[in-house]
Order: structure tokens, then sequence, then C-alpha cells
């Protein structure tokens, strides 16, 4: 994902479809369309027990991406600072090559103005300092945005504390 | 030029602290106020807000009705000729009927105040909200046993250890900061029990869920006291000796209610109800049993709201960390007054003072008339009881899909002479109506200040990020002008939005200005809670919480009428009605995100159930009661009780001016019979029996 990651905490997401609806408000997507998209499994009942779990699936900015390579007129770029993938509109063609190449079809079809659209993360508002519309919404946290490495220590931090807080009590410290 | 407003909300009634970006006057983002670390992001609704500000399918203007009622026929009109039609109308009206045969119904807002400054000011007694109909009988549970409704407690999420949840669904309702205090909760180990007879997002989340038998939540909570008090250590016995009044009824009224006798009437099963009793117990008092809202609505309803209540009290959870609490306001936080009301200035006295609905009066004596009791308004019209209806304000509140039994309600406004309704959309009661005096949208205007009582109480504000985008007006000038026309403009002493927060802040020492920074200002920084051996303030006559009732007893109401056990046919089922994280009740279907999120309602029915039916999945199914039928298309899934069928609330619109919602799904409202909760007030809207089957193509 360029050098970014969406992280979805499947724990806390309740699949309210905000993320969805911020990305077309921001992005002017057309109803029908969806860049980003929040995919739920569930609830189903296991052992009579309801469960569900989430994932967020964005555009995934491919190192090489499958886009780009198929796109016949290189209105498909890759942003040298940061990898972040995306479709430059007046050039774009309106061929549908990257939707076909894509193997998860990412990359989407604007019939308002006959051409291919596709998550750009909001590179936008990352220059602006800010988080891509769909992260910046989620009502509970569940998306969570960064660099892989921040990601990382975040996550680690968080299990590491919750670990030792725990032993502390028991050891009645 | 971006800029960014803090604001409040207003997609659904929480009205959620937001951030609004806005950029040469279009709103280009929304997020959750930064200032209220809780408010990690908005909801869906929120989020799609900002595909209604250009809306076209909007009212874009004042209309005056041209053609038959409904026909969509409609000429546009300036404020001045609108205004001036309908306070005329209602002279002619008022001179024969009087002014008590007006009705104003609202969904409870930030303009409230001046609402019912208007009904006083004209002279009627006819006011009632959308929260009689959502929430009547909660409110009445609450001042029987606390003195308080329960618009003045509330849950304290992010300390809680454990959560009862009855048809409650917290993660499809969403409030923004109630969610996100849970989900914290439950990160550091709270549990999370969710009973409903169906699986909602809020089950899915849960640590336990139970399937219980639709209308039978009283049973397992009177089962639950029984285990609490029968093995004497379960419940906190100080806290109830210093605190409750009437304990003793309790005990032995609850003699028969065994978890036994409960998995009978509930299907869930004795050990887990006693393997709950002592979880809750060994949790307490940083317990929640949540009283509300929506969902498990029935004729019992008000013993069913108390028996929650009940619940909290012998676990002392009422006013603990991590349980319930009273919320605080400015004089709790150190303040002279709180904001000044329009509506406590004098008032002629009225004619006739008796309610359309009988509310605080013989009907129903003990439910809260500062709400009224909605449901009876078609009852009221249809019968001329106790007199003539004849004019119906509708300000952003839809009685045609709100309320049970749709064909009743429309033969209801059918009758009235005049329907002013003011909204943003066309919706069922605004497409019947003589004139739309439409509303300016919550993005685009400040409204009065809002006091946010609570554990750290804070005053408000919404703030105008953008311009209106059509010729409308906020509901706090529409009031006044439509005053001014009818000769009572002198109870709105104002003419902008600064002079009407100017004029509640006047005792309260706050400067307007202090709202610019955060969009509100908190009164305190640190939590209020009550001093539990002796500070708490109980509104009760007696001071305690009221186990025996005093306002119910006085009333002839018994505080403990034996359980009524609840009787199923067994080709029928219950309709059980919900909501979903995408709409708001009946107002929100036509916006075109959320239309395209969740464009219809369908029918859940259990698998078993359905194939004894012969209904398979997406099959359309016609679903009839003694209210109405139609048709829906099937769920089939084992996520419900063989014994429910459910489907989500607000949908089936007729109004051919919203088309994107226009005869999408059913209406609840076609199905539902207008039974009721006769004590509390509260519409059973829960308790429909109905007969369903395979529709014939």
């Amino acid at each position: 994902m360029g050098d970014y990651l969406i992280y979805t905490d499947s724990q806390k997401c309740v699949a309210c479809h905000a993320c969805e609806i911020a990305c077309k408000t921001k992005n002017r997507v057309p109803i029908g369309t969806t860049l980003g998209k929040i995919v739920i499994m569930g609830p189903k009942l296991v052992n009579g027990q309801p469960r569900m779990a989430s994932l967020f699936v964005p555009c995934f900015h491919c190192e090489d991406a499958w886009c780009i390579n198929a796109c016949p007129v290189d209105a498909i770029r890759k942003r040298s600072k940061d990898g972040l993938v995306h479709i430059l509109p007046d050039l774009c063609v309106g061929c549908k090559s990257c939707v076909l190449a894509c193997p998860w079809h990412i990359p989407q079809w604007n019939a308002a103005v006959g051409k291919a659209m596709k998550c750009d993360l909001c590179m936008d508002r990352i220059d602006e300092g800010l988080e891509p519309a769909c992260v910046s919404v989620c009502p509970t946290g569940a998306l969570q945005f960064g660099e892989p490495a921040t990601l990382s220590h975040q996550s680690r931090e968080t299990y590491a504390l919750n670990l030792l807080g725990r032993s502390q009590s028991r050891y009645g410290h | 030029m971006k800029k960014t407003v803090y604001t409040l909300c207003f997609m659904c009634s929480v009205r959620c602290p937001i951030a609004v970006t806005v950029e040469d006057d279009e709103v280009i983002a929304i997020g959750g106020n930064p200032f209220v670390p809780a408010m990690k992001g908005i909801c869906p609704k929120c989020a799609a807000a900002i595909g209604w500000t250009h809306d076209p399918q909007r009212v874009q203007s004042p209309l005056i009705r041209t053609g038959p009622r409904g026909s969509g026929q409609w000429k546009h009109a300036t404020w001045d000729e609108a205004l001036g039609y309908t306070a005329s109308r209602c002279k002619d009206i008022f001179a024969r009927y009087g002014s008590k045969s007006a009705v104003f119904c609202e969904r409870v807002n930030l303009t409230t105040d001046i609402s019912k400054t208007f009904m006083n000011a004209i002279g009627s007694p006819n006011y009632f909200s959308h929260d009689t109909v959502c929430k009547g009988s909660i409110n009445t549970a609450c001042r029987s046993m606390l003195g308080y409704t329960d618009g003045q407690i509330n849950a304290d999420w992010a300390n809680t250890r454990h959560v009862v949840l009855y048809g409650r669904n917290v993660f499809e309702s969403i409030e923004v900061k109630a969610m996100n205090g849970l989900l914290d909760a439950m990160s550091k180990g709270a549990k999370l029990t969710c009973i409903d007879p169906r699986v909602s997002i809020t089950a899915a989340k849960s640590s336990r869920y139970f399937m219980i038998r639709p209308g039978t939540d009283l049973a397992v909570n009177y089962a639950l006291i029984h285990v609490l008090i029968k093995e004497h250590l379960h419940y906190d016995v100080a806290y109830v000796n210093r605190w409750v009044e009437g304990f003793d009824r309790l005990y032995s009224f609850i003699n028969p209610y065994t978890p036994e006798w409960a998995e009978a009437e509930t299907g869930i099963p004795a050990h887990d109800i006693i393997q709950l009793a002592k979880e809750v117990s060994e949790a307490k008092p940083a317990v929640i049993f949540h009283y509300g809202y929506r969902g498990s609505n029935h004729p019992n309803e008000i013993h069913f709201r108390r028996s929650i209540l009940m619940l909290n009290a012998l676990l002392g959870s009422i006013e603990s960390k991590g349980g319930l609490f009273i919320k605080k306001g400015p004089k709790d936080a150190g303040l002279k007054a709180g904001l000044k009301k329009f509506s406590d200035q004098s008032f002629p006295k009225m004619e006739d003072t008796r309610r359309f609905d009988g509310c605080g009066q013989e009907k129903f004596p003990i439910a809260d008339p500062a709400h009224g009791v909605g449901a009876m308004f078609p009852h009221a019209v249809l019968n001329e009881d106790p007199y003539p209806l004849k004019v119906l304000f509708a300000f952003r509140y839809d009685p045609l899909y709100s309320l049970a039994d749709w064909n009743q309600t429309r033969k209801a406004l059918e009758k009235l002479e005049l329907i002013v309704s003011c909204d943003i959309n066309f919706g069922g009661t605004t497409s019947l109506a003589d004139v739309i005096l439409p509303e300016t949208f919550f993005l685009e205007r400040s409204d009065p200040l809002q006091m946010g009582a609570g554990l750290k109480p804070a005053i408000n504000r919404r703030n105008a990020c953008c311009k209106p985008r059509f010729d409308t007006r906020p509901m706090w000038l529409i009031l006044k002008q439509l005053a001014e026309r009818m000769g009572a403009g002198q109870y709105f002493p104002y003419e902008t939005i600064e002079d009407i927060w100017n004029y509640q802040l006047s005792d309260t020492g706050i400067a307007i200005s202090d709202f610019d920074k955060k969009g509100f200002v908190t009164l305190t920084d640190k939590a209020i809670l009550w001093d539990r051996d002796n500070g708490l303030d109980f509104k009760t006559p007696s001071g305690k919480i009221e186990f025996v009732s005093s306002l119910m007893e006085k009333h002839g109401f018994s505080s403990f009428p034996e359980y009524p056990k609840t009787e199923m046919p067994q080709d029928r089922f219950r309709l059980i009605v919900g909501r979903c994280a995408a709409h708001t009740n009946v107002m929100t279907q036509n916006n075109p995100y959320l239309n395209e999120l969740v464009p219809e309602n369908v029918l859940w029915i259990n698998d078993v159930r359905a194939k004894s039916l012969g209904i398979e999945n997406n099959d359309r199914v016609e679903i009839e009661s003694g209210a109405g039928k139609g048709q829906i298309k099937a769920f089939v899934t084992n996520m419900i009780h063989p014994e429910a069928v459910f489907m989500l609330h607000g949908f089936g619109h007729q109004e051919s001016g919203a088309r994107r919602s226009y005869q999408k799904g059913l209406a609840d409202a076609m199905i539902q019979e207008a039974i009721m909760d006769p004590i509390g007030g509260s519409p059973a809207f829960d308790h429909t029996v109905v007969q369903v089957r395979k529709a014939e193509v």
C-alpha cells in the first residue's frame, strides 16, 4: 500500500460502513460505485454465540502494479515520494484495462465522466498531514492508518503493556 | 480558504459533537470534535449528511398544496405567503374550535423550548414529542422509581464491568461516545450480555448472547432478582437498606419466579440465568442493566423497565462508577443558574387545559405531559375525544410512519383541516400537508444552545457551517414569524440567533465567544458523583428508590402485579422491529448515501419455521395482522427466535417526492396494531401477532 497500511481491528469494527460513505463524499464517487470497501463476514452463529469479522479493502498500491502496467496511455502513476498509485483523469481514455488487469478489480468505472477512478488513499489529505477520509471517520478507531513500522510499534506496545499490567496485578505490586 | 466549524450533528437525536471542514462555503469533510476524546469518528448517518447539502429531492421552498392531499401538487410560495396562509387558516379554525384544536408534534431538539413557547403563546395544551413513542414507558418507569426521567440519568459505559442489554442495540444505534466507552471497557475485560430474540450487531459483539422468546424479558428479570435476593449475599445489602423503599414487598412477590419457571417462559436455561446473576453480582456496583431504548416494547413495558431499575438498585449501581448515574446540571457544577428558557415566561391562562391524549390527566395519569402520549393522536382525531382536533403542526416529525397502524393514522390525518409541516424532505406526513415550511438543514443553521447535563456538565452549540442552499429557514425563526402573524409575537424576544444565545446565557456568566474555540463550554473538569452513604438525591416522595411506587399506587396501579404468561398461537409470529446503523427512524431512507447502503427492509424469519411454510430465502412473502398487510422479501435465517419475525423500522415510503425511497420495502407501521402500555404510555411496537405466507405471484 505504498509506504502506508490501513489496518482493520475487527474487534472494534461495528460494520457501520461510515468509512465507505466518507470515501464516496470525499472523492465524489457515483452512487453504486465503491473505492474503499469494508467487507463483513457474519454475523453468524457459532455454537449459539453470534460472531462477525471485518476487513477493509482499499487499493493496495502494489509495488509492481497491474493497473499501471496495463494502462495503454500511461494515465496511472506511482508517486515517487511514497509509492501511492493514482490515476491522472486528464489522460485516462476510459478503456477499462486497469479494471480488468487488477486481480481484485479495484479501479472503478465512473460512468458519470466515462473514466476510471481509484483509491489514492486520499493523497491530498495525506499531504496535508491528515488521515484518509475512510480512517478519519471510523467511529471506533477500528481502522488505523500509518506506516508499517509505526503500526508494529503501537501494536507491540499495547500488547506488552497489557501483559505487564496483568502480571503486575497477579503479583500484587 | 479552509475553516473548521465545531457544531452538533442532527442526523439523529444523539447530537454528537462534530468538526466540520468548510472550503469556499462548501462542507468538504466531517469528523468527530477532536476536543472530545471519545468522538473518535462519526457514524454513517453523519458521514452521509454531506449528501443532503445539495440534494435536489429536498423541499426547496415553502409550498402550498393545490391538488388533493398526497397528490404531490404544490405551488411554490414566498415565506410571507406561506406563513400568512398558515396564520389565516389557523385563525379561521380557532374561531370555530378554539386554539386547543391544534396539536404540535416534534422530534425533541434544540428548539423544543421555543416549540413549547409557541404552544403556550397560541394557547393549546396539545404538545407531544417523538420521545413518547420511543420511550414513554421508560420515562414513566424512571419517574416512578427514582423521581427522575430517563433523560436525567445515563450510564457510565467507560468504567463498567458488566452490561446487560435487552434488545438495546448500542452498536447499531451508535451514540459514538457511549459506544467507545463500552468498547474501551470491554477491552479492559468488561462483559456484555445481550438478550434479544434476534441477532443484531450488538449480539455479535457480546460476550454472551441469549435468544430470548419474544415478549418475555420481564420473566428473565424476575428470575435474576429471585436468584439475587434469595441467595442473600448476592445483592448490595447496605445500599438496599439505605436507599430502597419497598424491598420487603419485592421479597415476598418474587417467590414464585424461580429460574426454572423463567426457563419455561423465556427459553433461557435456568443455569444460565443463575450464572448471569452470579457474574453481575461479582461485578457490582460497576454494572449496567440498560433501561432502554427500543426493543422489547410490550403492553407490560412499565413493569419490565421497572424491573431493570430494580436490578440496578439491588446491585447498588445507581449513582456508581461504572453503573448508572444521575445527570448533573449547572447548579451541581457551581453555577448560579442554567440556560434561561423562553417557555418560563408567563403566558395567558388557557381556556381549556384538557389534553388530547389525557396525559397527566384521567387517561394516562402518570405518563409525562412534557412529552405526551403521541400514540393517542389518531384515536383523539377520529373520535373527537375529548374534543375536535383540526390542526396539526408536524415539525420534523412524521406521525404517519412513526405511530402504529398506518391506515388509522392516515384516516386521522385526512380528517384534519390543516396540516403544517416543517421538514427538510418529503416525508409521509409532509407529503399530506397543506403547507410545508421547509427547515434549514442542520449543517446550514445555528440553533439555541444545548444544556449537556452529565457527570461533567457542559453547554454545547450548534453553529452554521455554510449558507442555506435553498429557500429555507431555521425552526426558531419559523415559529417566531408564525406567532407574530397569529398575534403572539411578544413571546419571541429575538431577531437573530445571537439574541437567543445571549438570552439563554444571561444568568450564567458565560459569553458566547467562549464557544468559539471548541464548540462547547465545560462547567467542571471532574466527574460529579454523589456520596452513596448520604448524598443521593432521589426525587421521589420518600427520597428513596421506590420499588413500591407512591406515584403508581396513588393512581391505583400495582407496583407488583402478577406476571402475565405470554401466549402465542402456534401458527403465528410476533412481529418485532428495530434499527440499523444506516437510518434514523423514518427520516433518512431517501438520503442518497444511506439509501444506497440500506435501500429496503426484509423480513427475518426463522429457517425451521420458513421451511414448514415453504418459504425460501429472498422469496416475497405476505405479512398480515389486524391492522393491515403487505409484501416484503424474506430473509431466512437461524439468527431469529422461531416465534418472532423481524423487520427494520422506517421503510415502505409512499411519497413520490422522495424518489429513492419510494415504495422500497414495507412500513412496519402498516402491520403494527395500535397496542399500548396503558400505564407507561409507550406503544407496544413489538407485540403485534402476524401471519406470514408465501406471496402469490
